[in-house]
């Protein structure tokens, strides 16, 4: 019996990149004391990252996920200074 | 001498430095789309200034991913020098031929001006014309100059002598606080393993004639003439 | 499906006038999209319908103006085969509400206006009015706008040499940006807007076209009151890696022979292109809307022609060399589509789904609309009240005065500049006239921009005659021969007959002034409605000149050099308090008329330092404007880091006052003899005023200061007043 391929929407990936603890970073360090200045003393430290939401033509969640990997090894992450972290939307 | 200067979208400086080739290195340079999939038969290669693919994601980060940057990496096993100049040291730090990486200018702004370097090493085919400790004078004009590498990277650097050149007061002292982007030991340009790949932030192809109000980056080019001839 | 009628053209910003006249022209009621056709076109940012009676009177001619006003850019030959292309626009309601991307966007459509024409764009400058330095968006604002400039121009890969900004109440609901952009391009092949050749094929090149900044044009035809803060999808995002492959690709094919009209779309996006080019070739244009790229899903056929869209082209080609074309855009991987066809139906014809959603005379669109506006003679000056008896010490006064707002140095904006990209920049930023070399010849070109809106305001007609000498001066300060120039009219609501008085008087002047030194307009911008609740800008006439010199080696800077020993005053001494600063800071507000301008004088005394610079005589060069002699002294010091010790007398009105056609120039001792006989010959007023010498301003009455001291002073405003949250 001939297995009938539904069309299936894309699955929605979105991947965080972010600056290795040991990386000083100078815009997430101004983004801290401006928060503080216009009243937030509560803040403590304060990080930018990146993110990045994209649609992969993949089946299965499991298979966007080492897509997603391979493409954060390969270019969305500069590993050497640079952590990354993935979720699937289903 | 045979010079090939790779052109990607959003490479500025690319006519500035064939210019200075042209000039002062006596080069035939032609002009290489990035989209190539292999360079002709060269003696050198340069990787421009700009905003190659405008800088996205990371600065130089889809450039040397680019098809011809295979072509670059086989031509740097063989021995063929290449310099990078502000985003081109970008492109050859996110490539692998030089170790670390540009993150954005400490003060968190663009900054274009003219800067005193300390020639930290006249052992290369590029420097071979300065004395070590000699002070040059070159524009800079970037976001994302600020030099890091981990502490293992940093003392090969220094105990290898692949350090080209450092920021440097008016009177030769390095004082990192005062660095205009904030690079670990003020670090401007550094070398290769192999010494043939030279990569810097400092623009030489804008100070080499005498209209630019400094001509130390002329050194850097006729020494190639030389070496390569 | 959007109903099209008198409330719908209101909306759109048309009065009920141009509403009956538009039922008249096509002989019933326009449909929405038609109503949007004419709402742009008609709108005052495009059809000037305001100023157009006025802006006829300004002089545009001269042997070596190839093209003046009409064209994206105005182009002068210089030259061995080479002609200059350049021109400024303003982008300022879209600054005030998103500085960034309101100033970014400005910088790229003046670039497009410029390689539209076949010029690669090779310097750029801007002029930027923001409000009073206490005032809680000011510092928003110009981090913003700074940041835009840079982030747009440096990611081009065209320096920014050059430009003015100031801080004044009177901007603070309205700060301007004014953007120039100078290019060059061959004599024989200089590209034109117009749509020739029946059939041939209308191309779409750039970016996609997405629902960002419709209505824009209308946006910039309206005042601001307190909702504007709404308006801000209105803002376009740009894009500056995209249009550096735009730039790439023109330039690319301009060099072959495919382009027979080229027009870049910017304001009314490509509803103004598409009808511009048609109303200047064959008459007549029809596009397929189903054709146009979009990135949004379901555009009208309203919202594709109304969007303003960042990085979008519109060319005509030479039938047979679409296939030509269309690779050299794919491989600068942009957006090509083939959208339309030249027509000689003398219509604006528009189809969707193969039926046709919109169509209207070119002609009457083209031509716009043109009232003549009441207006009222601007009151004269208030007077300028009587020096008080003591004052504190001149060069108290000059230390105040550098370190202040006005004259403190602009170093942390043009820092954030690349200023030699090209590696042509020969002067940068900080000097009179920014000089830029020709590449590969020794010829280079010297550019500036020029306004003083208080003076404009106090004598809107003086105002305006000063702001084309002053520019014509800094040329000259340089060494080089002005030739053209462009300008950025910014005024109030044009509704109001104060203000229309104030731009009437303006371009008065400002004819005066180009007739007398040759120096006509041929290009420029008028950007109204610099108004918030009422209350209007001060006149702001921005002039951008270019100019050239023949030999770069015989140009002529202000730093004071090895080879400056003497100080000469050309001009005689000057006297005029008027609207000045050292005034401003006395009094605390601007008072008087404006220094005279004498028009004749300028020329003459202008034309003896350009050829005294020729000849090799002088060795600094800085002419007298904000600030007086003693500023202008001080600058050559600082820029020098050289002392000098002065000779001359040392009243207010001799150190401070602002009178025109003045230069401070330096030379060697042997010199001194030469020149004082060629100035008596030449009937000019020359007096030798200092010597330089030592590290120290030295006056006459023993009074001095370091050079450094000024410098740290000089450089000391503008880090303090942005490092301050």
């Amino acid at each position: 019996m001939a297995l009938i391929q539904l069309n299936r929407k894309p699955l929605k990936v979105r991947i965080h990149i972010t600056l290795k603890p040991s990386v000083l970073d100078p815009q997430g360090k101004v983004i801290e004391q401006s928060l503080k200045r216009i009243g937030f003393p509560q803040i403590g430290q304060v990080r930018q990252g990146k993110f990045l939401e994209l649609t992969i033509n993949e089946k299965e969640p499991k298979d966007a996920e080492a897509t997603a990997r391979l493409m954060c090894e390969k270019l969305l992450a500069n590993t050497v200074i640079e952590d990354y972290s993935i979720e699937i939307i289903t | 001498m045979k010079a090939a200067v790779i052109v990607f979208p959003g490479s500025n400086c690319d006519r500035d430095v064939a210019s200075a080739l042209r000039k002062y290195a006596s080069a035939q340079v032609k002009m290489v789309w990035h989209g190539e999939s292999a360079l002709p038969e060269v003696d050198f290669i340069a990787i421009p200034g700009g905003f190659a693919y405008g800088d996205y994601l990371r600065a130089g980060a889809i450039a040397a991913r680019s098809p011809v940057m295979e072509s670059v990496l086989k031509k740097a096993s063989a021995g063929i020098p290449i310099l990078g100049i502000c985003n081109g040291f970008q492109v050859l730090t996110e490539c692998g031929l030089l170790p670390g990486t540009l993150l954005r200018n400490r003060d968190l702004k663009f900054v274009c001006k003219t800067v005193t370097l300390k020639v930290a090493t006249s052992d290369s085919i590029f420097t071979r014309d300065f004395d070590r400790n000699n002070m040059v004078s070159m524009p800079i004009a970037h976001n994302d100059g600020n030099y890091y590498a981990n502490p293992e990277t940093l003392e090969s650097l220094t105990s290898e002598n692949r350090i080209a050149f450092h920021y440097c007061m008016k009177d030769g002292s390095v004082n990192d606080d005062k660095s205009p982007n904030g690079s670990q030991m003020s670090i401007a340009g550094i070398l290769s393993k192999s010494r043939r790949v030279l990569g810097m932030m400092p623009h030489p192809e804008r100070a080499t004639d005498l209209e630019h109000g400094s001509t130390d980056g002329k050194a850097m080019f006729t020494a190639l003439v030389n070496e390569l001839a | 499906m959007t109903v099209a009628n008198l409330k719908s053209a209101q909306e759109m910003g048309l009065t009920d006038t141009e509403y009956s006249r538009i039922k008249k022209i096509l002989g019933r009621s326009p449909n929405y999209t038609e109503l949007g056709l004419f709402s742009a076109m008609w709108s005052e940012h495009c059809s000037y319908k305001s100023s157009r009676k006025w802006l006829s009177k300004l002089p545009t001619e001269a042997p070596w103006v190839i093209c003046g006003p009409g064209e994206n850019a105005g182009v002068v030959d210089i030259g061995d085969g080479l002609a200059l292309v350049f021109k400024m626009e303003s982008h300022n309601h879209p600054s005030y509400i998103e500085p960034y991307q309101g100033a970014a966007t400005g910088v790229g459509g003046i670039l497009r206006d410029i390689f539209t024409m076949g010029a690669r764009p090779f310097a750029s400058l801007n002029c930027l009015r923001f409000g009073h330095e206490d005032h809680p968006k000011t510092r928003y604002l110009l981090d913003g706008v700074v940041a835009g400039i840079g982030g747009y121009g440096n990611c081009m890969g065209i320096p920014t040499v050059g430009g003015e900004c100031t801080f004044d109440a009177r901007y603070d609901g309205n700060i301007l940006v004014n953007a120039m952009s100078v290019g060059v391009a061959a004599t024989d092949g200089i590209f034109y807007a117009r749509a020739t050749g029946v059939d041939s094929p209308v191309v779409y090149v750039g970016s996609k076209t997405g629902r960002d900044g419709i209505h824009g044009a209308t946006m910039a035809s309206a005042s601001f009151d307190e909702d504007s803060q709404d308006k801000r999808p209105t803002v376009q995002v740009g894009d500056p890696f995209t249009e550096k492959r735009l730039l790439e690709a023109c330039l690319e094919l301009m060099s072959s022979d495919a382009i027979t009209g080229i027009q870049d779309m910017g304001a009314a996006g490509l509803t103004s292109s598409a009808i511009e080019m048609a109303s200047k070739g064959e008459g007549g244009i029809e596009l397929d809307m189903d054709l146009v790229p979009s990135r949004e899903e379901g555009m009208t056929p309203y919202e594709l022609m109304l969007s303003e869209s960042q990085e979008r082209m519109l060319m005509v080609l030479q039938p047979g060399s679409e296939d030509q074309a269309r690779r050299v855009f794919e491989k600068w991987e942009l957006d090509f589509s083939i959208i339309g066809r030249v027509t000689d139906s003398d219509h604006i014809v528009l189809k969707t789904g193969g039926k046709v959603a919109a169509s209207a005379p070119v002609q009457p669109l083209a031509d716009g609309v043109s009232y003549d506006r009441p207006w009222v003679e601007p009151p004269m000056p208030p007077q300028l009240p009587a020096l008080p008896a003591s004052l504190p010490a001149p060069l108290e006064t000059l230390s105040k005065m550098l370190g202040g707002k006005d004259l403190a140095s602009r170093r942390w904006i043009w820092e954030q500049y690349d200023h030699s990209v090209m590696a042509d920049t020969v002067t940068g930023p900080g000097s009179d006239a920014a000089v830029i070399r020709i590449h590969s010849t020794n010829k280079a070109i010297a550019v500036t921009a020029d306004c003083t809106p208080r003076y404009c305001m106090a004598e809107p007609k003086l105002g305006g005659t000063q702001a084309v000498a002053e520019c014509w001066r800094n040329l000259t300060c340089v060494g080089a021969q002005p030739l053209a120039i462009t300008d950025c009219l910014n005024f109030g609501n044009p509704e109001k007959p104060e203000v229309m008085g104030q731009f009437i008087r303006a371009i008065e002047g400002m004819s005066e002034a180009c007739s007398a030194l040759n120096f006509p307009v041929v290009s420029g911008n008028v950007s109204f409605y610099n108004e918030t609740e009422d209350s209007n800008i001060p006149p702001t006439p921005q002039i951008g000149g270019v100019g050239i010199l023949e030999d770069i080696d015989l140009r002529c800077d202000l730093a004071l050099t090895a080879q400056c020993n003497r100080l000469l005053l050309v001009g005689g001494a000057p006297k005029h308090l008027g609207q000045s600063l050292f005034a401003r800071n006395i009094f605390d507000g601007d008072f008087g008329p404006p220094p005279q301008v004498d028009l004749s004088l300028e020329q003459k005394n202008g034309n003896f330092v350009r050829q005294l610079i020729k000849d090799q005589l002088v060795t600094a060069c800085h002419d007298i404007s904000d600030g007086g002699l003693l500023v202008t002294i001080a600058d050559m010091c600082m820029a020098g880091n050289r002392g000098i010790t002065l000779e001359g007398e040392e009243t207010a009105n001799w150190l401070f006052g602002e009178d025109q056609a003045r230069y401070i120039l330096a030379t060697t001792e042997d010199a001194v003899g030469i020149i004082s006989e060629k100035a008596l010959r030449a009937e000019v007023n020359l007096a030798e005023i200092g010597r330089v010498g030592g590290t120290r301003l030295t006056l006459n009455s023993g009074d001095a200061i370091p050079i450094n001291t000024l410098n740290e002073l000089h450089t000391e405003w503008f880090p303090s007043y942005t490092n301050v949250s």
